[in-house]
């Protein structure tokens, strides 16, 4: 076989997270009960108009500062016709050839290389109703909820060359639209889906192979195998001597595999013209300039800073951000106290993350805990005044009990002795009765200094500073 | 002199003067309804039961001495593709035969705070297409002037009902014409007013950029009444302009002095009967001597107006009209064995032939490959057009033409022939496409007693201007003697 070259790119349609939908009031809310959060605008009664909510443009428009596109300032809408009972309208307005937002990047971070991925454009559009099938009815029913649901659909450059390349990208997305809170990007709800064009050329050429647009694709791992499977087929024909043409193909997630939807002869003309019952938006350079202010520091970014600056593994830094309440909790706590950024990483990782792995939940929801007394706990453990061992322990009530740190380590009786007139007694008494042992280290035994250390751990009852402990010994045991 | 033979302005100060009540008035138009509506076959829906009763509530409110707004008492017919809570809403359609909206109208919402007394909804062409009202699935409307003619469309019910005495004022809706020819034809004034200045939420749409509410009535100051009514920003439609508005009645003023008036001569060419061109210049004439200066002015683009309308208004109209597919609302095939033959046969079965063509026309100019030979184009023809009236109006107040080449035909004698159908609306359309205002106003009658209309033009919200110089010839001529004998 020849060695070929993939190339995808990927059309993301993700529903904005606005209070009401895009062109009624109707609330935009997932799950409640079948058409009961739709009105005779977003069921297309005739003679109703839409009129544009603008939060959803605000929105859009800090997706496209987020992802480095120019924003259009004068923008229009434009119908979309074709039939389905799905579409009430029998055509869904969205944007055609002036999008609101274009010509941007994404950097995305594939086995530890930065990638940068082209964004054609992000445009605004209403979301369509849902067809119910169930064997309890003949036919089909509508379920009008979803109708006017606002949506963005941010396409690609098709830069990307691997369905490892693809999953990056699509996590980049994903955590972009959490971190500037537009979209609750939940999979199993659809909240955010996407299409997948697919094309193969042999290495080192420059001209792209024709593509195949691959529809119904619910996952991110579903895309992975999509593209895979798409790719060998396609260089399967080719082998064979056959050609590849421009159609459309239905991605079956269960069968794991693609069937032709439509060929490019019946690729639907969707007769696309202004949207007359809404005027063109224009945007003022202030404002638009304005929502710039408001993009936090995107995820993408932060793996790369708290790889840089903060010194930790890239692995880790990607498993924080990834989830933007751990990310949270983790700089709340490094800023909350002087602690090491590798100690709250582990603290985050491990235990904290156990809990909201559980939970699904961010953990100031679920305990007691707070960023301010997860600092003080790490820098108590760091300063020497407990131990890790105690500080788990600390840890465990705090989780539980609205209590002091300090307070906690008193009840407990934690607080670990670093004093050094105390410790050179403990280790004074251990000493003399344990010359066997002194004996055995200066043989050669290091292992007894294990011993000598756990005896002076039991006689301060576990409270004693072990560093400081091993230090003693060891200088008892040079000038005796 | 019956009840329903007066103007709404002179009702309105009858009740106020407790010379009559508003059961009175309504009654005496339901009778006239009963009277003339078999041979006039104005209304699809006549609301009598839910007229007497609101006439009823305004007596009462008049009674307790509570504040009552002009229109209140005043029997107003609707054009049946305005949306009316509870009231089937057909656009004269089979598609829609058995559709009750459950909402009203922005327009409707705003007569019902004034008290309005709803007396029916009346007949149209098919989704407003066409000029005749002889597409409607329901009736064939007649000419109150002559039952053999037509009465003009599309809002001919709109126009008959208000001519027969049927009702004392109505809505209309324009998209090109369709307010102001049958005003025409009819002998009655049509307002059609400046593209957003009414909202146009709950008018079943057939071409967005286009369609406007408008009033029609007996008299220039009842139309001015009833347009004060309705005009207005509103928050449901996004095209609807920003903008305060007068009382354009009680500021009605037949002043005439210094303006000045331009005659476009591409109005007064070929096709434009002599009697119609010889009317409608008396009007000009009319005006002069009472001060009006006149002016000839001029505006090319005319003649490519109608092919700009058709594209414009069949390609809005083909995606408007998509939603009508049997899944929701409206009417569905009886049998069908797949989701493509539902759509099919229900489309097929549902929409007359003029609808059908335009749905054909409208899917073709917005094709892909034809787009910018046909839409595009079109589109470039609506700023040239516009263009060229905003630079006459630096040169004029008002411009006056004809409403229509010629008065009423008769019925059947244009309905096979499209485009002869079409070229009636050729003094009517630019005024569309520009998003302008423009009245007509009965100017006399040819000689088999047909009325004549005259149309004035103005620039955007110039509705004052248009009123107050129709109202200066209404002041000349000494009102519009409308309502024929009829039996």
């Amino acid at each position: 076989m020849m060695d070929y070259e993939i190339v995808v790119g990927l059309e993301v349609h993700a529903e904005l997270n606005t209070n009401s939908k895009i062109y009624c009031s109707c609330n935009n809310e997932f799950g409640l009960e079948v058409n009961s959060q739709c009105c005779p605008i977003c069921m297309g009664m005739p003679g109703t108009l839409p009129t544009l909510n603008e939060q959803v443009v605000e929105s859009a428009i800090r997706m496209g500062h987020a992802l480095n596109c120019s924003i259009n300032r004068i923008c229009k809408q434009d119908r979309k016709n074709y039939f389905y009972p799905d579409l009430p309208k029998a055509y869904q307005i969205s944007q055609f050839d002036i999008p609101l937002c274009e010509n941007g990047y994404v950097d995305i971070l594939v086995d530890g290389i930065e990638k940068r991925i082209g964004v054609t454009r992000i445009h605004i559009e209403e979301d369509a109703g849902k067809l119910l099938h169930s064997d309890t009815f003949d036919g089909s029913l509508v379920d009008f909820n979803r109708c006017g649901v606002p949506l963005i659909e941010i396409v690609s450059e098709p830069d990307i060359r691997s369905s490892t390349e693809a999953k990056a990208y699509l996590e980049a997305i994903k955590s972009i639209l959490q971190y500037i809170d537009i979209s609750d990007c939940k999979m199993q709800e659809g909240s955010i889906r996407c299409d997948v064009n697919v094309s193969v050329m042999k290495r080192g050429s420059n001209e792209f192979g024709t593509r195949v647009e691959m529809k119904n694709i619910n996952s991110f791992s579903g895309a992975v195998h999509a593209i895979d499977y798409e790719a060998n087929r396609q260089m399967e024909v080719l082998e064979n001597g056959g050609v590849i043409t421009q159609e459309t193909r239905r991605w079956d997630d269960t069968a794991g595999k693609n069937v032709l939807l439509r060929s490019k002869e019946d690729a639907h003309d969707y007769r696309y013209f202004p949207e007359p019952d809404l005027l063109t938006i224009v945007l003022e350079e202030d404002y638009v300039n304005g929502l710039k202010q408001s993009i936090p520091e995107l995820p993408n970014k932060k793996i790369m800073r708290f790889v840089k600056e903060l010194g930790l593994l890239q692995a880790d830094a990607t498993s924080i951000v990834e989830n933007i309440d751990k990310c949270r909790i983790f700089e709340d706590t490094l800023k909350a106290g002087n602690c090491s950024a590798k100690a709250v990483s582990n603290w985050v990782l491990g235990d904290i993350s156990k809990i909201m792995n559980e939970t699904n939940q961010p953990i100031e929801h679920t305990t007691k805990l707070t960023a301010t007394k997860l600092a003080e706990l790490i820098q108590t453990i760091e300063s020497g005044k407990i131990s890790n061992a105690a500080g788990k322990k600390v840890f465990e009530v705090i989780l539980k009990e609205d209590k002091q740190v300090a307070d906690i380590i008193k009840e407990l009786g934690l607080e670990q002795i670093s004093d050094q007139n105390a410790l050179e007694q403990v280790v004074n008494t251990v000493m003399e009765s344990n010359t066997k042992s002194i004996e055995d280290y200066k043989n050669g035994k290091t292992n007894a200094l294990g011993f000598l250390t756990g005896q002076c751990m039991k006689a301060t009852k576990g409270q004693g500073n072990p560093a400081k402990l091993k230090e003693l010994i060891l200088n008892y045991i040079q000038t005796h | 002199m019956e009840m329903y033979q007066y103007t709404a302005t002179e009702l309105s100060t009858m009740l106020k003067e407790k010379k009559c009540s508003a059961v009175e008035i309504t009654k005496s138009v339901i009778d006239r309804i009963h009277a003339v509506e078999d041979k006039v076959k104005a209304f699809i829906t006549v609301t009598e039961d839910v007229a007497l009763q609101k006439a009823e509530e305004v007596d009462k409110k008049i009674a307790n001495q509570q504040p009552i707004s002009e229109l209140a008492g005043i029997p107003i017919a609707i054009k049946d593709n305005i949306c009316t809570k509870g009231v089937a809403t057909t656009c004269a359609s089979k598609m829609l035969e058995h559709f009750v909206p459950p909402y009203n109208a922005t327009v409707i919402e705003k007569l019902n705070a004034c008290d309005y007394v709803p007396i029916g909804k009346v007949n149209m062409d098919e989704f407003a297409m066409g000029s005749s009202t002889e597409t409607s699935y329901f009736e064939k409307t007649k000419n109150p002037h002559d039952f053999n003619r037509v009465p003009g469309g599309s809002s001919g019910g709109s126009a008959a009902c208000v001519g027969a005495g049927e009702a004392v004022l109505s809505l209309g809706s324009d998209t090109g014409g369709s307010i102001r020819l049958p005003a025409s034809y009819c002998g009655v004034v049509g307002l059609k007013p400046t593209y957003s200045s009414v909202s146009r939420y709950g008018l079943v749409a057939f071409a967005s950029s286009l369609d406007q509410i408008g009033p029609m009535g007996r008299s220039v100051s009842d139309v001015a009444m009833l347009y004060s009514a309705i005009c207005g920003r509103d928050a449901h439609d996004a095209t609807s302009a920003i903008r305060e508005y007068p009382d354009f009645k009680a500021n009605l003023n037949c002043d005439v002095k210094g303006k000045v008036i331009g005659i476009p001569k591409e109005y007064f060419g070929e096709g434009v009967s002599e009697v119609v061109r010889k009317n409608v210049m008396q009007v000009a004439k009319e005006l002069e001597k009472n001060g009006a200066v006149l002016r000839e002015i001029s505006l090319p683009s005319t003649g490519y107006a109608l092919s700009a309308y058709y594209i414009i208004s069949s390609a809005e109209a083909s995606s408007n009209l998509a939603r009508f597919d049997g899944v929701k609302y409206g009417y569905r095939t009886a049998e069908y064995n797949s989701l493509i033959e539902m759509y099919e046969k229900t489309r097929s079965e549902g929409f007359g032939d003029e609808v059908k063509r335009r749905i054909l026309l409208g899917t073709f100019v917005l094709s892909s490959g034809y787009y910018d030979a046909y839409y595009k184009r079109a589109k470039l023809l609506q700023q040239q057009t516009t263009k060229e009236f905003h630079q006459e109006f630096e040169k004029c107040d008002v411009i006056l033409t004809p409403t229509a080449p010629d008065t009423a035909f008769k019925i059947g004698e244009n309905i096979n022939d499209p485009l002869k159908m079409y070229a009636t609306d050729i003094c009517t359309i630019n005024v569309n496409i520009a998003g302008l205002p423009a009245i007509s106003v009965p100017c006399g009658k040819d000689e088999n007693h047909l009325p004549i209309g005259v149309q004035l033009i103005g620039p955007k919200f110039s509705e004052q201007t248009l009123l107050n110089t129709a109202f200066a010839y209404e002041q000349i001529v000494g009102g519009f003697s409308c309502i024929p004998e009829l039996n």
